[in-house]
């Protein structure tokens, strides 16, 4: 399958490539250490293990079940809780954008491409961005394997940390929080084959933090835009003077 | 949660403030992505503009980290990061290496700095 050559897969078939794709990869180590933490959390702010797994399925983006369950744990109100989502969920738009064109044909319709959209988060952003490109046939289903194969790791980590509820001692703990950041930083660079993605990255790295200490709104989103526009354009830049 | 009225009035809080200003997104995300092809210059932008992201996303992770990592000090998480990187490129772009090396370098700061 790897070879490209057009064979006729079906839907099942590319499906269960997408599931088996996911034991091989690295973000399901990361995404179940991240979620015992989610489900940790999810029981230290009384919520039940009903409600943490329900989260899991339908929020479906690590960050921002972080902040639904800190913000309404705490007590803010659901407005406040609402906004701060929502900010922080923006990322999810320019990869939606970005992924949704290579699941496509002509005449694909979009009711089909919902459910890989609600499965687009980092983990599975990154691997289909890498898979992708091998695959000539049956991408939609491709992508709804992994996601289903990246939900239930999930699904089962939340289940765990609720239970284990953050008896870990501090050292471990640490460990699986640094576990989102070094995974996440690996395997955008490997992806990152071109050079307009490498510069993004790295301007990324850089503009995210200064913009986020001087605490403008939307620090991601900004961040996002200034790093990528100047990555792009100097991209650009190269492509006109060759 | 016990603020919650119900277990329903949870359940309700998770979809208005958890679920609609996420899921958002991803629709506008469908709407936006029609007729667009994936070799189109607008792409090449928004996939720059995902990447910057994401390396966002990491920057403030390790810098400004949540929870118990704020504990271990800065300059390991930022050391623990590089040497991560380090083995990543020597042992063949290996995300798994990577990850192992940052681990056992964070582990090792952290124990150095007193944190068990």
């Amino acid at each position: 399958m790897s070879s490209g050559e057009v064979q006729p897969t079906t839907s099942f078939q590319a499906y269960r490539a997408g599931l088996a794709a996911t034991g091989q990869s690295v973000f399901s180590y990361v995404l179940f250490g991240t979620y015992i933490g989610i489900g940790a959390l999810s029981h230290d702010f009384g919520f039940s293990i009903g409600w943490a797994l329900a989260c899991t399925v339908v929020v479906w983006a690590g960050p921002a079940q972080v902040i639904l369950i800190s913000t309404l744990g705490a007590g803010s109100g659901i407005a406040e809780a609402a906004l701060a989502v929502g900010i922080s969920s923006a990322r999810l738009l320019p990869m939606v954008v970005a992924l949704l064109p290579m699941l496509k044909k002509p005449g694909t319709s979009s009711w089909k491409l919902l459910l890989p959209a609600h499965f687009t988060a980092v983990s599975m952003w990154v691997e289909a961005m890498r898979l992708l490109p091998s695959r000539r046939e049956g991408r939609i289903a491709f992508c709804n394997g992994l996601g289903t194969g990246y939900m239930m790791t999930a699904a089962v980590a939340t289940v765990t940390g609720f239970y284990l509820a953050a008896k870990l001692p501090p050292l471990a703990s640490s460990a699986l929080l640094f576990l989102t950041p070094l995974a996440f930083f690996m395997s955008t660079v490997r992806n990152a084959r071109e050079l307009v993605d490498q510069l993004a990255f790295a301007l990324g790295l850089v503009i995210g933090p200064l913009f986020a200490y001087w605490q403008l709104g939307l620090d991601l989103l900004w961040s996002g835009v200034v790093g990528g526009t100047l990555a792009y354009a100097l991209h650009r830049a190269r492509e006109a003077t060759r | 949660m016990s603020r919650f009225a119900s277990e329903y009035g949870a359940y309700l809080a998770m979809i208005l403030a958890g679920f609609l200003p996420n899921e958002v997104w991803r629709w506008l995300g469908v709407i936006f992505a029609r007729g667009l092809d994936e070799d189109s210059e607008i792409v090449v932008w928004v996939r720059a503009v995902a990447t910057a992201i994401l390396g966002g996303v990491i920057a403030k992770l390790t810098i400004f980290a949540p929870g118990v990592l704020a504990g271990t000090p800065l300059s390991v998480r930022i050391a623990a990061l590089v040497i991560g990187f380090a083995a990543f490129l020597l042992v063949r772009r290996s995300v798994f290496a990577g990850v192992l090396a940052g681990e056992a370098a964070l582990v090792a700061g952290a124990l150095l700095f007193g944190i068990s």
